[in-house]
């Protein structure tokens, strides 16, 4: 495989994935087949090996959910890939990721569901998963991609935030995003921001592995460092250690969502095409955007203001970027591949400041162009 | 000081995590009291350990120690542990489970980590039932046993762990009581140097629940029916089968010499250019 930077090349999304995922410096990756993410594996087996990096194939997707936390927690970027079927397997470990601050990243490639569903075909019907699955209350982080190019920086975006804010962080791709290949020049080292998590500086003495800091996130110190401590997936005192007492449990799961909700700025991310001056808005992420995008500049063709808000990161929901354009627009339109799943949210925060109105699909094909300025025409 | 003393004071978590959650007369205090004497033994520092537990009242042990801890989610604990030891071998990766743990939801999971060979050593602590949610039917309770969900006696037919590690493939297989306290000592320094997946099946009581539902007595006659089941390997081998009917064998099972997965890796990683981290 052409590893080059600099030069353009022809990527699948899936293979992007695994481009940006290196460059971010992920060294350990563990998964299991499952259509239509196996190319990501396939792609790991490959490259890792060669950057003195670690692949596994484990006995399903709950062992890899735990493999990765335990690389993680013994000082390796990780990485897990999935489907459907197998993100419904990862929730379980997911949720210790969540409490015991471990970060790594799970890329899940959407394809049609419940069950078995559509095993080649694309949805975006995993969205409320991504942002519930998993028992308890929790904060997560979900970006969206939609391009080659989105796959490759949105994964070295999900490293980033996961090592920043200790967490895991979900990448949702879908089918037609990890099968179509488009060009890419891939950047060379050093232009894009690389993150790592910060360890502790303080002697092993004096370190507090749960602390409360100013950025609600604690630095994290690496298994074999010679900061012996505890990590589990009960509730914890400061030390690790698990606790029932109600000063010690409250402050904690506040730390967990504070240390997310108080950097929404760095975590909310989203792309906008002609929505300086547009009437009409389309709300759209991952494949579908790639259609909304030529839509909204057909639908300029016919005389109508339409403009396109691309959600990159879907979890937290970016509010404070979509509430200027609700208040702009005399509609919108929220176009998914699914029943309705953004367009929910979308609903909630709109509170009756324009007219939300929904097209969903659930065939298993890609959202269309035409069908979407249709629509529009109608607004 | 006793050498006793000395050990609490070398390897537990006493200022910050005592008192423990076990009954009193509990096998998994003879369990950790084994572990860390071969710990000691093998001279492997605290920082190079990481001790992995799963859920159950076994999960509970790694509170307690001052190693590299990390209790996880149920079932689960070697492939945390896997990820662990991939990322860097150097650490030397202790998982200990219970029977339910290990053998119920961590079944796939004990007999993929025996066929893989890392270098782990895992123990399982094998008390027939689940404990700590209050006795309900494990994997390895006796056919016809009492049990919470076997209120008219149980119908299935138990696993024998160390024999199910033996046929996954896992390099070493041991098995001891928690009655024969120098025998476990010298089970669990083999089992931590052995290269390669290393499994010690530690039969021990649960009197709180099994005992009592099974009218076996307390810790000490639970105890005594350790001592009056168990038959050396060595022993084992000169008996017929009618003889060994109702026992069970200790000692060393099985310790073969298999090609380690880090190694393995290692190779792959030459073949793909990458030579060393």
């Amino acid at each position: 495989m052409n590893t080059e930077t600099g030069q353009p090349r022809l990527l699948q999304g899936n293979e992007a994935v695994v481009e940006g995922a290196l460059y971010a410096g992920c060294r350990f990756f563990a998964g299991y087949p499952i259509t239509p993410a196996t190319e990501i594996s396939e792609a790991m087996a490959y490259r890792l090996p060669a950057v003195g990096g670690t692949f596994i194939q484990m006995e399903d997707e709950i062992a890899s959910m735990g493999a990765i936390i335990g690389a993680s927690l013994a000082g390796v970027k990780a990485m897990t890939a999935t489907s459907g079927p197998g993100f419904s397997l990862i929730q379980e470990n997911l949720g210790f990721g969540v409490m015991a601050e471990v970060p790594c990243v799970v890329v899940n490639v959407m394809r049609g569901g419940p069950s078995t569903g559509l095993p080649t075909h694309v949805s975006q019907g995993d969205v409320q998963q991504a942002r519930w699955g998993t028992h308890g209350d929790h904060p997560i982080i979900v970006l969206a991609a939609s391009t080659t190019r989105e796959c490759f920086d949105l994964t070295v975006r999900a490293f980033n935030l996961a090592e920043k804010f200790r967490t895991p962080v979900i990448l949702l791709t879908d089918e037609v995003v990890a099968h179509t290949r488009e060009k890419i020049v891939l950047p060379p080292p050093g232009e894009l921001e690389v993150a790592e998590r910060q360890e502790p500086t303080v002697p092993p003495d004096w370190y507090i592995p749960y602390a409360d800091t100013a950025s609600g996130v604690p630095p994290m110190a690496v298994f074999g460092d010679g900061y012996r401590y505890h990590v589990t997936g009960l509730v914890h005192d400061v030390r690790g250690f698990p606790t029932e007492r109600p000063d010690e449990i409250v402050p904690f799961l506040n730390r967990l969502f504070r240390k997310i909700n108080q950097h929404f700025q760095e975590i909310m991310m989203v792309k906008e095409e002609l929505t300086e001056d547009a009437a009409v808005l389309v709300i759209a992420y991952g494949s579908v955007a790639r259609s909304a995008k030529r839509a909204v500049r057909e639908a300029r063709e016919r005389g109508i203001k339409a403009g396109l808000l691309q959600l990159v990161t879907l979890w937290p929901f970016p509010r404070q970027l979509v509430e200027p354009y609700l208040m702009q627009v005399k509609a919108v339109l929220v176009p998914e591949l699914n029943m309705g799943q953004i367009s929910r949210e979308v609903k909630r925060v709109n509170q009756g400041l324009t007219r939300v109105e929904t097209l969903n699909r659930i065939d298993g094909k890609l959202m269309t162009p035409g069908e979407i300025v249709e629509r529009l025409v109608k607004l | 000081m006793a050498e006793i003393t000395q050990l609490i004071h070398k390897y537990l978590r006493h200022e910050k995590k005592f008192p423990h959650v076990w009954c009193p007369g509990c096998g998994n205090g003879i369990v950790l009291g084994a572990l860390i004497r071969a710990v000691d033994r093998t001279g492997f520092t605290k920082d190079q350990i990481v001790l992995v537990s799963g859920i159950g009242c076994s999960g509970r042990m790694s509170v307690y120690v001052d190693f590299n801890t990390l209790h996880t989610t149920h079932g689960r604990a070697l492939t945390f542990a896997t990820g662990v030891k991939l990322a860097n071998p150097k650490l030397q990766v202790i998982v200990v489970m219970g029977d339910g743990d290990a053998t119920a939801i961590g079944g796939n999971h004990f007999i993929h980590a025996a066929r893989r060979n890392l270098n782990l050593t895992a123990i399982i602590i094998n008390n027939n039932i689940y404990g700590m949610t209050g006795g309900q039917y494990s994997p390895t309770t006796p056919y016809g046993a009492w049990s919470a969900t076997a209120p008219y006696g149980h119908i299935e037919h138990p696993f024998s762990i160390a024999e199910l590690a033996v046929t996954a493939g896992a390099a070493w297989v041991g098995r001891g009581t928690v009655y024969h306290a120098n025998l476990l000592d010298q089970l669990m320094e083999a089992a931590i140097y052995k290269r390669g997946f290393a499994v010690v099946e530690v039969i021990s009581h649960c009197h709180t629940q099994f005992g009592l539902k099974n009218k076996q007595g307390g810790p000490v006659e639970m105890m005594r029916r350790q001592k009056e089941m168990a038959v050396r390997v060595e022993k084992a081998k000169t008996m017929t089968p009618e003889e060994l009917a109702g026992k069970i064998t200790i000692g060393t099972l099985v310790d073969r010499d298999l090609p380690i997965y880090t190694q393995e890796y290692r190779r792959i990683r030459e073949a793909a250019g990458g030579g060393k981290k």
